[in-house]
């Protein structure tokens, strides 16, 4: 059995930033990360970041990894065990952790679970067909690896995600043949959807996937257009060609550990399906396990090392490690305020009002 | 399916190149690199096929959540080479649905409070 103050699970922004947070403050922290590298989905990010000089506005994700991991990396206070998967966190308090060596007991004082969220998919015929992937996927296969998905992509999705991944498609020479976005407006920044637009990407709205064709490989797909109702109108197909179609239509958070671990959880689709019932310190349900970033309700990567310092600063406060917490998580409550200014933080506002509203709660 | 040569921003740092087998067919690739990265840069986009109807499955999530591209990897099936680093002479095979390891491994005893 191996003991520590503050086990972190998930070396993306979030448990990066709670990591680093715990630890300025004194705490000993172990980060527990099941890929072989620290820096989560921030590695595949190479736009630059929106949101104020606090927030790295101007950074691209990237860099911000590079930069959290050399902190992380520096810190003494922080043991990083790479290629490590947190598998439950029982009743005596103990955390599973699954490593080369084999599966090991970490005994933590306090648990921050910031594992992050995956992508969803959309239900049509043939939706599994290689060929069809998440649109995060495809970012981290061009971006950090450097090989194309193929030759023409149609991007399903016109939010943030859909339209930057058009964009770094476009960047590495791949046709994108359309954007397709079910509802009836862009969901995006103005400045993302302006981009391929100017490239002579068409983004058809209100038109949903009718099918995928293809026999073991996507070969292209129907698209069909939706009524004020959401509902598809006959006579409206149009085939296009593709051996790629990319998913750009949500992610849900990871919360199986949350759930596992006893935590209370609720349906909000506002921040993504379910999600633990937090406190506006990260708390959950479970005394010393707190939640940050996706895990605690889908946002983005600004957000998420925000919400990771505040998972990092009240379980560092938990254990008797921080001086001045009400003034520190003041500054925190602030900085998550002025990210949330705009309509999608509107609605990340409301799904939180929704969970800390009483009823509804799932048990575990 | 190819590999960039010239990005705008990017510049891709890469391990050494290997010789790595699929289904018999020697390939190159990338040490380090992610199996199905490789294999993409060679062409194949059909990684798995279904346990029920053997439909073919592809590369989806690149986090190693889905299990839609599990192969077998030098005899070990259930690999998510979504993010298996490549290594030098890998045997790489599909498979269908999930198999059982060939030899189950037993937790290591983690022992009571110290």
């Amino acid at each position: 059995m191996k003991h520590t103050e503050i086990a972190v699970v998930g070396g993306g922004p979030a448990g990066l930033s709670a990591a680093l947070t715990a630890a300025a403050h004194g705490a000993g922290v172990v980060l527990i990360e099941r890929d072989e590298a620290l820096g989560g989905q921030l590695v595949k990010q190479t736009h630059k970041f929106f949101g104020s000089e606090k927030q790295r506005a101007g950074t691209r994700g990237v860099v911000i990894a590079e930069e959290l991991t050399a902190l992380v990396q520096e810190a003494a206070n922080i043991d990083v065990w790479l290629d490590s998967t947190a598998l439950g966190y029982y009743q005596d308090g103990v955390l599973m952790v699954e490593r080369k060596e084999g599966v090991i007991g970490l005994k933590p004082k306090a648990l921050v679970v910031a594992a992050g969220a995956f992508e969803r998919t959309l239900l049509f015929p043939n939706n599994d067909l290689p060929g069809i992937y998440g649109a995060g996927a495809v970012q981290t296969l061009m971006n950090v690896h450097g090989v194309v998905p193929g030759k023409r992509v149609i991007m399903i999705g016109a939010g943030n995600i859909g339209l930057i991944v058009s964009y770094q498609l476009l960047q590495a020479g791949v046709e994108v043949a359309a954007i397709v976005e079910a509802s009836p407006r862009i969901g995006g920044f103005a400045v993302h959807a302006s981009k391929v637009r100017r490239a002579g990407v068409p983004i058809y709205t209100s038109h949903t996937v009718k099918k995928a064709y293809g026999k073991e490989i996507l070969e292209g797909a129907c698209i069909w257009q939706l009524d004020d109702k959401w509902q598809p109108v006959p006579g409206t197909e149009k085939y296009l060609q593709a051996d790629v179609m990319c998913m750009a239509v949500g992610l849900s958070p990871l919360v199986e550990l949350l759930r596992q671990a006893g935590c209370a959880m609720k349906f909000v689709p506002e921040l993504g399906g379910y999600v633990p019932i937090t406190d506006e310190h990260g708390r959950t349900s479970v005394p010393r396990v707190y939640v940050a970033g996706d895990s605690g309700g889908v946002e983005e990567a600004s957000s998420a090392m925000i919400t990771g310092q505040l998972a990092g600063l009240s379980a560092a406060n938990g254990l008797g490690h921080v001086k001045d917490y009400d003034s520190l998580h003041k500054e925190i409550e602030s900085q998550l305020q002025a990210l949330r200014s705009g309509p999608a933080g509107q609605k990340i506002l409301r799904g939180l009002a929704k969970l800390r509203a009483k009823g509804d709660v799932t048990s575990a | 399916m190819e590999r960039i040569e010239n990005h705008p921003i990017l510049e891709f740092h890469k391990g050494q190149k290997v010789t790595f087998s699929f289904e018999g067919r020697l390939m190159e690739g990338f040490e380090g690199e992610p199996i199905a990265a490789a294999l993409h840069a060679n062409g194949i986009k059909v990684l798995h096929k279904s346990a029920n109807k053997g439909r073919a499955r592809g590369f989806f999530c690149a986090i190693g959540n889905c299990s839609s591209c599990l192969m077998r990897v030098n005899g070990v099936p259930n690999v998510r080479v979504c993010i298996e680093p490549l290594r030098k002479d890998m045997l790489v095979e599909r498979q269908q649905g999930r198999e059982l390891p060939a030899v189950t491994q037993d937790p290591v005893d983690v022992g009571g409070e110290e």
